[in-house]
């Protein structure tokens, strides 16, 4: 691996600021704005604070943040999309961006069309942008349907497409914003394989992504944006760790939004290993244990406790309920105000590796309709490992053996 | 195709802009996306040339039958079917470029939200696969004149004269609207209703002679179409009863009119167009 030269700068960012107005009320026509008497009500949001850092050549280097943070405020102005309102963005090289899962594509027009229309856009002649079709289009295995519009693509090949498109290019520096989050596993292994090899070339990566095993396996250096402003920039694994101290800490304030305070609040949420350490990343099959603590501030009546796990593509994996007095429970099935329990267990891993979401619901008298406190996303933790195909990883004995004649002729005569 | 060392020096970001990034880029995609667009509407469905020409076509048919058989106006000027004919496609170019670009921006959201480009090319693009549309259909229309009989004129070949001046007048609006649409959404219905009084307000389906009202046809003359279109007809077919650009507009003051409109347009597109072109990407 040859490191970054720290003497040549790819990519150097100042003072930059970015606001954004968004009005309280919208005014989208000319109507609107012609009947509006007073000043516009709107509120500013500050997406970037004097954000200034270097980027070495030959750096793969990660952006993490939470959503809001500006992380892709600060890729599109890096990318032209948008203007900063102050500071400054110099760059050595041309830029393929990728953004928002895509690079920019017609849906009205063909990959053929496409490929050629992006290769210009990035500055090639026409001749030039035609002759990468073919190295395009055989890396995301796309090759039978070049002249199908993209708008009858799935989403699955419309980023294989894209990615494609961005790394065929023959630009120095190359944004890539959440790649990981989608795509199959053989994709997600071409990316990955493409990534190491990025990694140690002379092209320049930055790269957006809540997945804290990729930045600490690809990155050299990342920054952690929050509220806008670098947090802390320097080793890839530190910053990983500290965005996820960060969820960590932020995610039961994010409590309740039930409005007021709560019938029962959740005082704490995390995951142990075997040894009663708190962890935040788990390893693929690794033991993992639960751990919850809530207290009533007043009286509820058979109350339930549901947790749920779902992962980055939203879908719920597993979930629990308990009860106090249900499924073995011995306790009166009654909290008093200012009464706090702790529930807590091993959960059986069969997480495949990827980012996921804890939730929480309790609901009183054992009705679902009743329902006390709704948390969305009380703990956020990350599963390592080798990736397997699907959405849990369950055991398997399957044996392979060799039929001889003997086991045919039987079977035939079945 | 190689990475040029040359090229590693640390430059400074400009951010998105109207123009920029090199001019040769600009014309290289100005022209893919204007032949792109083009072909999609002609060779993308079976009948793609035939339904382009089939409206203006259609249209005439109509407007004949009314001015010649209803309002009986067209049989008292020479050469009407020619004549409306050629207005029809002529202003067909116009309503094409200034509609499409309308919305052009809208539709491009896809590229603008994701690629740095310079935005100038997205009406200039609507603008020019009109254009194509126009040199087609003026095949059409010239075979039609032969077929009826006229005799070619050495001021046919003036029709570059003509045909200028409106493509930048089309072009300026194209910006105006494209990149005003994006902040007001009604934009698009508003236009559709101006563009039908232009159409009105342009001697197109009548000849600006047939008006017997003196000052309502000096004050048409201030609208910059006006003399584009009555110099059009001065130079398509030679007849002594149509009048010269002075003699219709009364003297040179509806003209001046018309001329400081036409330059405040041109003005107001490029303006509001470079005001608007950085923003555009944090609007849609």
């Amino acid at each position: 691996m040859t490191p970054p030269d720290p003497s040549q700068v790819a990519i150097e960012v100042r003072g930059v600021e970015k606001t954004f107005r968004i009005p309280t009320h919208r005014v989208d026509s000319l109507k609107e704005r012609l009947t509006a008497f007073s000043e516009q009500d709107f509120r500013v949001l500050h997406a970037l604070r004097d954000v200034s850092f270097d980027i070495q050549r030959g750096e793969f280097f990660g952006i993490v943040g939470r959503n809001g943070s500006g992380k892709s405020t600060l890729l599109k102005i890096l990318a032209s999309i948008y203007k900063a309102d102050a500071g400054r963005v110099r760059m050595a090289g041309r830029l393929a961006p990728f953004i928002e899962l895509g690079v920019g594509f017609n849906m009205e027009l063909s990959a053929r069309e496409n490929v050629e229309l992006n290769g210009v856009m990035m500055g090639l002649t026409r001749q030039n942008a035609r002759s990468r079709l073919g190295a395009v289009l055989e890396f995301a295995e796309l090759e039978e349907f070049v002249d199908l519009k993209l708008k009858n693509y799935s989403s699955g090949m419309l980023v294989r497409l894209a990615f494609s498109v961005m790394i065929q290019s023959d630009a120095e520096i190359l944004l890539i914003d959440e790649v990981l989050a989608v795509g199959d596993a053989s994709f997600q292994q071409k990316c990955a394989d493409v990534f190491y090899e990025i990694r140690d070339s002379e092209r320049t990566v930055v790269f957006v992504t809540h997945d804290m095993n990729a930045v600490e396996q690809y990155c050299h250096r990342a920054m952690l944006l929050h509220d806008g402003s670098v947090t802390s920039i320097g080793d890839s694994g530190e910053v990983a760790r500290s965005y996820l101290r960060l969820n960590f800490e932020q995610a039961p304030a994010a409590d309740s939004d039930m409005g007021g305070m709560a019938d029962i609040t959740l005082g704490d949420v995390w995951l142990e290993d075997r040894e009663g350490k708190r962890i935040t990343n788990v390893e693929k099959g690794a033991e993992l244990r639960f751990g919850a603590t809530l207290e009533a501030h007043r009286p509820v009546e058979g109350p339930t406790f549901g947790f749920s796990f779902a992962n980055a593509d939203g879908i719920e994996v597993t979930g629990f309920g308990v009860g106090l007095d249900l499924d073995g429970g011995t306790l009166p099935d009654r909290l008093e105000a200012g009464q706090r329990i702790r529930l807590g267990g091993e959960i059986e891993n069969r997480f495949e590796p990827g980012r996921y979401v804890v939730k929480c619901w309790i609901h009183r008298e054992h009705n679902y309709a009743n329902l006390v406190l709704h948390s969305p996303q009380v703990l956020d933790f990350v599963v390592y490992g080798k990736d397997g195909p699907g959405v849990v990883a369950l055991d398997h004995e399957i044996e392979v053996t060799v039929e001889d004649e003997a086991a045919m002729e039987a079977d035939r005569e079945r | 195709m190689s990475a040029e060392p040359a090229n590693l020096e640390l430059r400074e970001v400009p951010g998105p802009s109207a123009i920029g990034g090199g001019r040769h880029r600009f014309f290289e995609l100005l022209w893919l996306m204007s032949v792109t667009e083009f072909k999609k509407t002609f060779f993308g469905t079976v009948l793609g040339y035939v339904w382009s020409l089939m409206r203006p076509l259609l249209l005439f048919a109509v407007l004949l039958l009314v001015f010649t058989q209803i309002f009986k106006v067209g049989s008292q000027v020479l050469h009407y079917p020619v004549l409306l004919l050629f207005n029809i496609v002529l202003f067909g170019f116009f309503l094409e470029g200034t509609g499409a670009a309308v919305g052009a921006v809208l539709g491009q959201e896809g590229i603008v939200r994701k690629t740095q480009f310079p935005r100038l090319v997205i009406p200039l693009a609507v603008v020019l696969t009109a254009l194509f549309t126009l040199g087609l259909n003026m095949v059409v229309v010239v075979v039609f004149m032969l077929a009826f009989g006229l005799t070619p004129l050495w001021s046919w070949l003036l029709f570059p004269v003509i045909l200028v001046p409106l493509a930048v007048l089309t072009c300026a609006l194209a910006m105006l609207l494209s990149a005003l649409n994006v902040r007001f959404r009604d934009v698009a219905i508003i236009w559709t209703v101006l563009a039908t009084a232009l159409n009105y307000a342009t001697p197109v389906i009548y000849p600006l002679q047939i008006i017997k009202n003196e000052t309502l046809k000096h004050a048409l003359m201030a609208n910059p179409l006006a003399p584009i279109f009555q110099q059009a007809h001065l130079w398509l077919i030679d007849d002594p009863e149509t009048e010269g650009l002075i003699t219709a507009a009364g003297g040179p003051l509806p003209l001046v009119v018309a001329a400081l409109i036409y330059v405040a347009v041109c003005i107001a597109g490029v303006w509001v167009f470079t005001r608007e072109a950085p923003r555009i990407a944090e609007q849609l």
